[in-house]
């Protein structure tokens, strides 16, 4: 008995061995070819919670790399894209490392988790090569957490609070008003909610209740019956992802009278609500009833490549992807340095919204417009991709881009020699 | 005030106990009876919510409600026959992996076909709206949700309380060796209580979508707390789970009440102190084989 199970045992091991040998062999035949294309790595979550996001992304992504190869690549070569699912911090640090050591990418793109997406900065910087952050929120990885070879096309937390503060202060919601906020019970809530009560501070607002929602809940009643009993002016959202389906469509059961907002959000998650589901002012990063020229090409050959319209997360990697390639053509290179020399000397670039945007500087945060939607009724709802209806940008024409922005006193970065 | 608050929490709790008492059922039926620790149960769910997003505008919401479960139930038949059957008799931990993995691979096989994004699915018409009762407010789909659920639990019960069918069922889940030996063949029960708990999971699948997101993950989300009340009922034990269902649901309302950052861990709390006192769960019976 026991010598067959260490027969076996040894079997195992020989063929771990060997496995693990194949895979050393394949390593250098997977690298050929590099001369001739330039390689670029996408990183993002396609299982978990932000599945249904990283998707979108992916469809970005290689939508922008078949335009930019039809249009003659960067530098006359061909992109070659190398994606990968980065499921968690850990994973996604050593694909990371394996994207720059093994493949020789010139850059990274991609990423929604924040915790994930700081996990590929380290490695990015310690490498040099450039990471474009298109999904992680966080302002923790704009401030404490920067880094030189580091930007950010998604938005940070206080810039959609802030874009939503505006359109809520625009409503008379904020000053003297009571808010009851519910918080998604880890770091991007957290962030979220830290920006909101800077708001609030600011503008004379004060929280009914700031309550913390475990990631795990789905069933929200017990919250609603409490809300209700709280008769809050405004009912705010810090929540992410699935849960946000769920509180709205579980709020709209329970049809109560106060008006709702939130800070975080993603088009796919109304998408998956349906219509009549959601309700109330929230804050977006780019939509497709977007109107400008380069946001109406972009969703016309999304929709013909995919049959459905573009969101904000297809938007964020499509746009990274084109702003890569775009400062490569423009500067005869692929070195992240000479890049990010160029992008911090404050290059424009067409983020496909009515003004044109560019890094800032000292943070590396793409300064761009944002928009607030509102939701419309059910029986308003004429197209299932059309739930809401796009505000003006926000800070308006007048206006500095960075005045939704975190200052550096919120925010402060230091980068890292 | 505050009690008037409190009790309106303890009354919604006992409504949101509904929503893991049919999932827990079934569960508790394929391990008592077959010994199987079934980790694809939350599948058998989401499958049963897909089906009904996918067949609600031929059939209608009524149409759904049993088409879907109906269904769920003949694949259950034919997962139970091609794959639970080998493992009623193997080391627990073997049917442990294979359900974990059908688990897997439903959850990949949904996100293929339908797509990562969750698919939107509405309250019908006729069954949004809420009823006051004094100060408490009900949602109406929910009250209708709690009566199907009631009605599918009571057909259980008189299944395997009153009828030839669950005294053979009772008398497998108690002694199998001796239900052979009376010359009874275990293996068609097997095939209908795999069926009729896969077929109740379905119908949850179907009650939940309208309130909750229909997404892929959505099976793999419902199992954990599923889990907790069938350990804290006790294994073997009809009412041992329907009481387990309720008090879940009780104290995670009032935890939502006084403390709600631990509302989802105050039941693993509730699982680890009734382990702490009775190792079987509230009302488990003393089963042989698993002692």
């Amino acid at each position: 008995m026991t010598d067959s199970t260490s027969r076996v045992r040894r079997n195992v091991l020989k063929a771990g061995a060997a496995a693990a040998t194949l895979g050393a062999l394949g390593f250098p035949a997977i690298s050929r070819g590099q001369a001739e294309t330039v390689r670029i790595g996408h990183l993002t979550p396609l299982t978990g919670f932000l599945g249904p996001l990283g998707e979108y992304a992916v469809m970005g992504v290689n939508l922008a790399v078949d335009e930019i190869n039809a249009s003659g690549g960067v530098m006359g070569r061909k992109i070659e894209l190398i994606a990968e699912d980065s499921v968690n911090p850990q994973t996604a640090s050593t694909k990371a490392a394996r994207l720059i050591e093994r493949d020789k990418v010139v850059a990274i793109i991609g990423e929604i988790s924040s915790a994930s997406g700081l996990a590929i900065a380290t490695v990015a910087q310690r490498n040099r090569i450039l990471f474009f952050n298109t999904g992680c929120n966080s302002d923790e990885l704009r401030g404490k957490s920067c880094n030189r070879y580091m930007f950010h096309t998604e938005a940070a937390n206080t810039m959609y609070v802030y874009a939503a503060g505006q359109a809520l202060l625009r409503d008379g919601m904020v000053k003297g008003k009571k808010w009851y906020s519910l918080t998604a019970d880890y770091a991007f809530g957290h962030d979220l909610l830290k920006a909101a009560k800077r708001f609030m501070a600011a503008n004379g607002g004060e929280f009914a209740a700031d309550e913390l929602v475990p990631t795990d809940a789905a069933d929200f009643s017990a919250y609603l019956l409490k809300i209700r009993n709280a008769k809050p002016d405004l009912v705010v959202s810090n929540l992410a992802g699935a849960q946000i389906t769920n509180f709205m469509k579980q709020y709209m059961e329970y049809g109560l009278p106060y008006p709702v907002a939130g800070f975080g959000f993603d088009t796919a998650v109304a998408w998956g609500a349906g219509k009549g589901n959601v309700t109330g002012i929230w804050p977006l990063v780019w939509d497709s009833q977007v109107k400008s020229a380069s946001a109406q090409k972009f969703t016309e050959a999304f929709t013909k490549k995919y049959g459905k319209p573009p969101e904000n997360q297809a938007w964020g990697d499509y746009m990274s992807t084109k702003h890569v390639a775009q400062a490569m053509n423009e500067l005869k290179t692929t070195d992240s340095t000479k890049i990010v020399e160029h992008l911090e000397k404050g290059a424009k670039f067409d983020v496909m919204k009515s003004r044109d945007g560019y890094y800032r500087n000292w943070d590396h945060q793409l300064m761009q417009e944002m928009y607030t939607i509102r939701f419309k009724p059910a029986n308003e709802v004429t197209n299932k991709w059309e739930l809401f209806t796009l505000s003006a940008p926000v800070p308006g024409a007048n206006q500095s881009l960075e005045i939704i922005a975190p200052t550096r006193e919120d925010n402060a970065c230091t980068m890292p020699a | 005030m505050v009690l008037i608050q409190v009790l309106e929490q303890v009354i919604n709790g006992l409504l949101v106990g509904a929503y893991y008492l049919l999932i827990a059922l079934g569960l508790s039926l394929i391990f008592s009876l077959g010994g199987l620790v079934n980790l694809a149960h939350g599948a058998f769910y989401a499958l049963g919510a897909y089906l009904a997003v996918k067949l609600v505008d031929v059939l209608g919401f009524g149409g759904v409600l049993f088409a879907s479960p109906v269904l769920v139930a003949l694949i259950g038949l034919v997962v139970e026959r091609f794959l639970f059957r080998r493992f009623y008799r193997e080391d627990p931990a073997l049917g442990l992996l294979m359900t974990f993995g059908l688990a897997m691979v439903a959850e990949q096989a949904l996100r293929l076909i339908f797509g990562a994004s969750p698919l939107p699915f509405s309250i019908p018409q006729s069954l949004k709206g809420q009823l006051l009762v004094g100060d408490f407010i009900y949602s109406k789909y929910r009250l209708v949700m709690l009566a199907i659920a009631a009605c599918a639990v009571a057909a259980l019960w008189f299944l395997l309380r009153r009828t030839p069918f669950g005294r053979v069922v009772r008398a497998g889940v108690q002694n199998p060796d001796m239900v052979a030996a009376l010359g009874i063949s275990l293996q068609p029960y097997m095939s209908a209580v795999v069926a009729i708990s896969v077929a109740l999971a379905a119908l949850a699948g179907v009650l939940l979508a309208p309130i909750s997101g229909v997404h892929p993950a959505m099976g793999a989300e419902i199992l954990t707390a599923a889990f907790v009340v069938v350990v804290i009922g006790g294994l073997g034990s009809f009412w041992g789970v329907v009481w387990a269902a309720l008090i879940v649901g009780v104290v995670r309302g009032l935890t939502v009440y006084f403390y709600p950052a631990a509302a989802e861990a105050s039941i693993y709390l509730l699982m680890v102190l009734v382990l702490l006192v009775r190792p079987r769960g509230l009302f488990g019976e003393r089963i042989q084989r698993f002692e």
